[in-house]
């Protein structure tokens, strides 16, 4: 294949909402909580606060203040573990329930999210003199009703929810779109405003400390799993385009890429192509969060007396370039794609995505320093029988290793523990799903810890009923020599 | 175990064993699928 330009990736942030209390608008516990009312009780009674969150080892890898080596030596339970770190990281910072709903009212175009009054005084002047918003960013957050208003409201019962803290106070509502539309519910409206604003605030990150003049963004490709549009085109999105514009991208458009988890993947395929055909020169991959997956497996944690892991949402930014001689080089003529005649069983689905990229540059298993694949933490996972998915995925890769007769059957153990990672992500989708070690890949090449890292991702397209087929993505990402 | 004859549900996962892959298993092995599913559990 003949490339006109090389791409690199530059620079990329992970981005976390502590989010306890709307862990009782995931879809695993709206279920349950309509079929028991007490399960809301409970699950506020496993609800953590925002120092733990912060301190949490697994939220630390995925910004940036833990490397995974060191996670792997790290006993578990790690929710037990309260060292104290803080909520800014070089990969990526983590935000509190308070500043993550302002923000929601801040990027809300539509007057979808109401604050209540004292909330929105009390969290305007702490925005304000923090610096790290404008004061017409800060104009634009909802100024405000009363706490009667906002009863008032939600006593109509026409689908308003209450927004409410950890402690339980409420502090506001999110109504719907329309009296109608079931695409435009205040579930719905909460969902996908939430994703946005992860995304965004994502993009903030990455454009502020990497000093990029956000004008210079030429197109943004949003890569979640969100359902942005109206009952006549459900899911329509272009959620992108919205990204861009709460980002100062002026000069940016975008699109909206979709592949269940492996969504992201295909956007940084996607986006370097448009990069190294010359289209564009300076192209973010963004994806925001998934607010459903909030509790998701909340009642294994319960049922093992944990606290609720699944309380935060994730976002990510990745940056494309051309070449800059520097920053990790993507490897576009050994991209794994999963094709239609592969077929399902994982041993096929490697061979595509790890086998043949491999084989076509001529490297070996032992080649690449790092395989980024499901990352979802285990912590999360375990506790509802869901198993340690990462692990999973490593021991598959060895044993294709051994039947490719790389390494013996002894030595997959090592090979697990040297080129595989503890999984540290949030279980937010297609977050989890490679993408959150890309930070730690752009690091880890830049300063020679690694030369070669491989993301495989894969993704559920069985779950929307279309096809039985999975979806997986592979690239290589090189040192720049 | 004899599975000739017998009729079988398969449950697969998408990181494990897929649906398709245990029923195609059960049917050279002379079983009825009468239901497989693969399973996402992240």
């Amino acid at each position: 294949m003949n490339h006109t330009r090389k791409v690199v990736i530059s620079s990329a942030k992970n981005f976390l909402a502590h989010t306890p209390g709307l862990v009782r608008y995931g879809s695993k516990p709206i279920r349950e909580i309509d079929n028991n009312p007490n399960t809301l009780q409970t699950i506020k009674e496993h609800s953590r606060g925002f120092t733990d969150a912060v301190s949490y080892p697994p939220n630390q890898v995925y910004i940036g203040g833990i490397s995974v080596d060191n996670l792997a030596k790290t006993k578990q339970p790690w929710y037990s573990l309260k060292d104290n770190y803080s909520p800014k990281q070089p990969y990526g910072l983590i935000i509190s329930e308070e500043e993550f709903i302002t923000r929601m009212s801040m990027l809300d175009k539509f007057n979808l999210i109401t604050l209540e009054k004292n909330f929105s005084n009390t969290v305007k002047d702490k925005l304000l003199k923090n610096g790290n918003f404008t004061e017409s960013k800060v104009k634009n957050i909802d100024d405000g009703v009363s706490l009667e208003d906002i009863n008032e409201e939600l006593s109509k019962n026409i689908g308003s929810l209450p927004l409410n803290l950890e402690n339980g106070s409420l502090i506001g509502y999110v109504k719907r779109a329309h009296d109608l539309d079931q695409s435009l519910t205040a579930e719905v409206m909460l969902e996908n405003l939430a994703c946005k604003v992860a995304a965004v605030s994502a993009v903030w990150d990455l454009l502020k400390d990497n000093e990029i003049d956000p004008h210079s963004i030429d197109y943004v490709i949003n890569s979640g799993e969100e359902a942005v549009g109206d009952r006549y085109q459900r899911g329509g999105g272009n959620l992108a385009k919205a990204i861009a514009e709460d980002s100062d991208c002026i000069n940016a458009s975008g699109s909206d890429t979709k592949a269940f988890c492996c969504g992201p993947n295909h956007a940084i395929m996607m986006g370097s192509a448009l990069i190294s055909s010359g289209i564009y020169n300076k192209v973010l991959v963004v994806g925001g969060c998934s607010l459903t997956k909030l509790g998701m497996k909340y009642q294994g944690h319960v049922m093992k007396d944990m606290p609720i892991l699944e309380d935060v949402l994730a976002g990510s930014a990745i940056l494309l370039e051309p070449d800059n001689n520097e920053s990790p080089i993507i490897r576009l003529d050994s991209i794994g794609k999963h094709s239609v005649k592969a077929g399902g069983s994982q041993a096929k689905i490697l061979e595509e995505l790890v086998s043949k990229p491999l084989k076509s540059l001529n490297l070996k298993f032992e080649n690449i320093d790092k395989y980024a694949t499901e990352l979802h933490n285990p912590e999360v996972t375990e506790p509802s029988g869901s198993g340690n998915v990462p692990l999973l995925n490593y021991k598959l890769i060895s044993a294709l290793a051994v039947r490719k007769g790389e390494i013996n059957k002894s030595e997959m153990e090592k090979f697990v523990e040297k080129h595989g990672m503890p999984g540290f992500s949030p279980t937010q989708g297609h977050i989890a799903s490679a993408i959150p070690f890309m930070p730690h890949a752009i690091d880890g090449i830049t300063n020679g810890k690694y030369d070669k890292v491989m993301f495989l991702a894969k993704g559920s397209l069985f779950l929307g009923r279309m096809t039985e087929m999975s979806d997986g993505l592979s690239f290589i990402i090189q040192s720049n020599t | 175990m004899e599975l000739k004859g017998k009729k079988v549900i398969a449950l697969g996962e998408r990181d494990g064993i897929q649906g398709d892959t245990i029923a195609k298993a059960a049917e050279s092995a002379g079983a009825e699928v009468v239901l497989q599913v693969t399973h996402c559990f992240v």
